[in-house]
């Protein structure tokens, strides 16, 4: 039998699994990405360019498989990661004073960074899996769900990447509907923990005071945010150059390649962790405004798709992930502009690394998936 | 506890959740937008400030420095360029290793390493620092061809002090130094430090020191942009360095080399001024050193020869070290007993060897005295017991106020830093002196002592030419000075250090001519004579010499008196005696008396100046002189 495609099928198929308005959000992103990085490191382009087909390729498997099929991945995704968490604890190599890299043979992996996709992925399947039967025993197991890789993680040590693997878990279980009565006394704990750390920040910074759980690198973190001056030439350097090149930037920036914070080396990870510095000196407040906005579109697409979702382990994923991009971006933010340490995450969709970009456009294309399903059992 | 809700329960519930998810996003992402606002607009000029003091660094370009020639143009400090192998620690990874590794190519001495490690500490630290100055062309040219291997190391070109003279001017011209704590105070107080940012040595010593603000010049500036690694990215804005003001000094360098060598090992100091201006012709400490030592920093074996030698050469003996006049005073104390009309020229005293003042013996030189002596005789035979009875007469105080507006006791004013005072003894210098009550008393005897030129009496050879310049000057004070011209090296423009008389004595010619007379005479038929045999030229002079050694009631004996303990030298001289062109004061430390060692000094460097003549070798000192005193 001949078949033959006609192109306007052909374009129509091949758009399809596609959400427009996620899509042109993200188009959006990833241009802005090019420009900045044009001008924080020219270098890497080609890279970026390339990196950025690749992630739109995977977006666009990821959108066509159906969210059944993807939530069926979870549990050999999660078990994998777990083991090689476990692997990484037992013969991982260290790098930097922390052991998180698994070597192969083939290739180097980091398997926390799995552990940010395999973790909402398995909840929300777990949930599925008790839809109409979740209660107190469901919760305790999803706790324990989250806390094996989580405190597998933390000894690595990689505070970071465990908080938001943790936070990816907590999404989760969170939208499946943890009592208030639960969740109104964690998040005071936590604030006033966090308050307390930065109202006594003096004292519990002094080199004597050991702080048992969290490695001496981690302690340095959370005080240089505490008070960049202290250590204006090491680790407080980053900071304070970051917060110097957004303010200076003004309303309108300095011009695209015209800042100078950025383009003498004053910031730095420039193409990386702290590009948002350079967006903000070269744009300025309405250039980070415009981005700000366009992210929180794309949030809200995101929750309205988790809103619309045909079942309980999308609803759940598409409400996570959208919480995890919300999260890369606050957290790289708040880092970049001084109100939150300095934590190894990168700006959402603008950083350059490929793996990221990688992993958020799967993202993206899991939303796309459930939206599309969506669309089919309405129509 | 387990709840069953229908799933439409459950779907609703989630979208709450949604919503407050979405909430909850708002507030942080408008907490972010907030953050920028206040970053960018509220805190706009603070952080765009910052933002451009990160990016513009002010390079200072230090000035030349100027040179410094004597009065025929000979040049005694000047600079040269030489390159140095500079450091920036802060792009170097491994210092000692680096260091260990440039030492393979050129030289790099245990002094280099102590001295680059002290730069480095007081330096900031994107700065260069030296690690070898002064390298040889061929250490610079395999440096070059290595300079890949070494980043963060570089050859600069500087500019160096250099004292072509070597010692013969060293009290004179100074010395330059590495500028430490204390002239980063005096700058502070004098608001030149940022004059001198880039500048690393300043004046230490003589006109180095004094003259500083006008050898210095204006440091210029280059605007640049720097990145975070101090790197220079590109020039924005220049403003060009004013070179420093250049010196033309009234001294003469070949008169000073005739002194100096005049001098030989001995100890001592002269100095000769030009009367009718006060300009410095000569100014010598005996030993001197060479400022050259100084330039780069010195090394502690020079450090210690200088400092710890017993002759100490680092003295200026001619500005701070002050000595009993000995008889030189008696010149000026006969223009004293003529100005207060205590004496007349014809008046004679018989002399019968010695002064009874108090019960005690003033004793002269000369055993059974001079006979009758007047005023001429007293100085050209240089008769004590004449003055012991002038100063008698006259008081001490008398004596004091008649000194006093000749500069004796108090500072000349010299352009030249380090002055000492010396004293001019009086009842109140006595008071203020002493502590105890007992010691303040003034002395009818002590008196008797000062007017031949002893006891507290304490005058610098720098006062003793200034006050002999003034008396040969028909009374007219100048302040010695030793530079005569400041030059803006730029246009050329001279600027002449005016010749200030301080104060016009009021003197009558009739005494001063008596005086002159008489030291004439000295050089003549006197102590002077034999110095003075053959001069073409007519003289004054007058013998001194300065007790070391005071041995009560034995006579001295100058062979059983170790050298350190012999009496100082004196001589002071002026020519020619009709219209002095040259005074000058000479003094030898353990010289014995003056007329042996000091007295051919001085006929050496008058038959200089004004002939010409260059001496033929060393003056002897093994003659036998007529007595002294």
């Amino acid at each position: 039998m001949e078949f033959r495609l006609h192109p306007v099928a052909l374009i129509r198929a091949i758009l399809r699994p596609i959400d427009p308005p996620l899509f042109l959000l993200l188009t959006v992103l990833l241009a802005a990405a090019l420009v900045v990085m044009q001008s924080a490191s020219p270098a890497r382009m080609e890279a970026q360019l390339a990196n950025t087909g690749v992630a739109l390729a995977l977006m666009w498997v990821t959108a066509r498989i159906p969210s059944a099929r993807l939530l069926s991945l979870a549990m050999p995704l999660y078990v994998l990661g777990v083991v090689l968490l476990i692997g990484v604890a037992l013969f991982g190599e260290i790098s930097k004073g922390a052991q998180r890299w698994l070597d192969l043979g083939v290739a180097r992996i980091q398997p926390s960074e799995l552990m940010k996709i395999a973790m909402p992925l398995m909840l929300a399947w777990f949930f599925q899996q008790r839809e109409g039967a979740i209660g107190f025993v469901e919760f305790v197991l999803a706790g324990v769900l989250l806390a094996v890789p989580v405190a597998l993680i933390v000894t690595q040590p990689d505070l970071g990447t465990s908080l938001l693997v943790a936070a990816a878990g907590l999404y989760v279980i969170f939208f499946a509907g943890l009592s208030w009565k639960l969740i109104v006394p964690l998040v005071l704990v936590a604030v006033v923990g966090l308050g307390s750390i930065v109202a006594f920040g003096d004292t519990l910074c002094q080199p004597e005071v050991d702080w048992q759980v969290l490695r001496e690198y981690q302690k340095h973190r959370v005080c240089t945010l505490l008070d960049p001056t202290s250590d204006p030439l090491g680790k407080g350097f980053h900071i304070i150059q970051s917060t110097i090149a957004i303010g200076s930037g003004g309303m309108f920036g300095k011009g695209w390649m015209q800042g100078t914070q950025t383009h003498l080396s004053f910031i730095p990870e420039r193409h990386t962790d702290f590009i948002f510095a350079v967006m903000a000196e070269e744009f300025g407040l309405i250039g980070a405004l415009v981005l700000l906005v366009v992210l929180f579109m794309l949030l809200l697409r995101g929750l309205m798709i988790a809103a619309a979702a045909p079942t309980l382990g999308t609803r759940l994923l598409a409400g996570a992930i959208t919480m995890i991009f919300f999260t890369y971006a606050f957290v790289n933010m708040g880092m970049v502009s001084g109100i939150l340490p300095v934590v190894g995450v990168p700006l959402p969709f603008i950083s350059y690394g490929g793996t990221a970009l990688v992993t958020l456009c799967v993202g993206v294309g899991i939303l796309m998936s459930i939206q599309r399903e969506r669309a089919l059992s309405q129509s | 506890m387990t709840e069953f809700r229908s799933p439409d329960q459950e779907v609703s519930r989630l979208r709450v959740r949604l919503v407050v998810a979405g909430l909850f996003m708002l507030i942080c992402l408008s907490l972010l937008a907030a953050r920028f606002v206040y970053l960018q607009v509220v805190r706009f000029d603070y952080y765009h400030t910052r933002a451009e003091d990160n990016r513009i660094a002010l390079v200072p370009v230090p000035p030349n420095r100027g040179a410094i020639v004597d009065r025929n143009g000979k040049v005694l400090a000047r600079n040269f360029a030489a390159y140095t192998l500079d450091i920036t620690p802060s792009q170097v990874e491994d210092l000692d290793d680096t260091i260990d590794r440039l030492s393979e190519i050129v030289d790099i001495s245990d002094y280099d390493r102590r001295r680059f490690k002290k730069f480095r500490e007081e330096s900031k630290f994107f700065e260069s620092v030296p690690i070898r100055t002064k390298l040889t062309d061929e250490e610079v040219a395999r440096f070059i061809a290595r300079r890949y291997l070494f980043p963060g190391v570089d050859v600069q070109a500087r500019l160096f002090r250099e004292y072509p003279q070597g010692d013969l001017l060293g009290h004179v011209v100074g010395y330059m130094g590495r500028i430490n704590n204390r002239d980063v105070d005096n700058l502070e107080t004098r608001g030149e430090t940022a004059n001198y940012r880039g500048t690393e040595h300043i004046g230490k010593r003589g006109l180095e020191e004094s003259y500083e603000a006008e050898l210095h010049g204006k440091t210029g500036s280059e605007q640049v942009e720097v990145d975070a690694g101090g790197r220079k990215v590109r020039l924005l804005s220049r403003r060009t360095a004013v070179p420093g003001n250049s010196l033309i000094l009234t001294v003469d360098a070949g008169l000073q080399a005739v002194a100096h060598q005049a001098f030989g090992e001995r100890r001592g100091a002269l100095v000769a001024i030009e009367p009718s201006t006060g300009g410095v012709l000569a100014l010598v400490s005996s030993p001197s050193f060479d400022p050259n030592l100084f330039v780069d920093g010195i090394s502690v074996a020079d450090w210690k020869g200088l400092n710890e030698s017993p002759d100490r050469p680092l003295l200026n003996r001619a500005i701070y070290s002050a000595y009993p006049p000995g008889s030189t005073f008696k010149p000026f104390m006969g223009l004293a007993g003529l100005s207060t009309g205590k004496r007349t020229p014809q008046q004679a005293i018989a002399d019968p060897g010695f002064f009874v003042f108090g019960g005690h013996r003033f004793m002269d030189d000369k055993v059974g005295g001079h006979g009758m002596v007047d005023l001429h005789t007293s100085i050209v035979q240089s008769c004590n017991t004449y003055y012991y009875m002038l100063a008698n007469d006259l008081g001490i105080e008398g004596i004091a106020d008649f000194m006093r507006p000749f500069g004796f006791g108090q500072l000349t004013g010299i352009d030249l830093p380090g002055e000492a005072d010396g004293v001019l003894p009086s009842p109140d210098w006595k008071r203020k002196r002493f502590k105890k009550p007992g010691q303040q008393k003034w002395y009818g005897g002590e008196t008797i002592s000062v007017g031949i030129g002893q006891g507290y009496n304490a005058y610098t050879p720098l006062q003793m030419a200034t006050a002999l310049s003034a008396l040969v000057n028909d009374g007219v004070v100048f302040k010695p000075h030793v530079v005569k011209y400041v030059v803006d090296p730029q246009t050329g423009a001279r600027r002449e250090v005016e010749p200030k008389p301080i104060r016009q004595i009021p003197l009558k010619p009739a005494h001063l001519a008596a005086i002159r007379a008489a030291m004439v005479d000295v050089n003549k038929t006197g102590t002077g004579a034999r110095a003075f045999a053959g001069a073409e030229y007519s003289a004054g002079g007058k013998t001194g010499t300065a007790q070391v050694y005071s041995l009560k009631g034995s006579k001295y004996k100058e062979g059983n008196v170790a050298e350190r303990l012999r009496d100082h030298s004196w001589f002071i001289a002026f020519a020619p005696a009709d219209k002095p062109r040259i005074a000058l004061a000479v003094l030898v430390e353990n010289g014995g008396f003056g007329s042996r060692s000091a007295a051919p000094i001085a006929r050496q460097v008058i038959d200089y100046y004004l002939l010409g003549k260059r001496p033929a070798g060393q003056a002897s000192e093994d003659e036998d002189a007529p007595a002294d005193h």
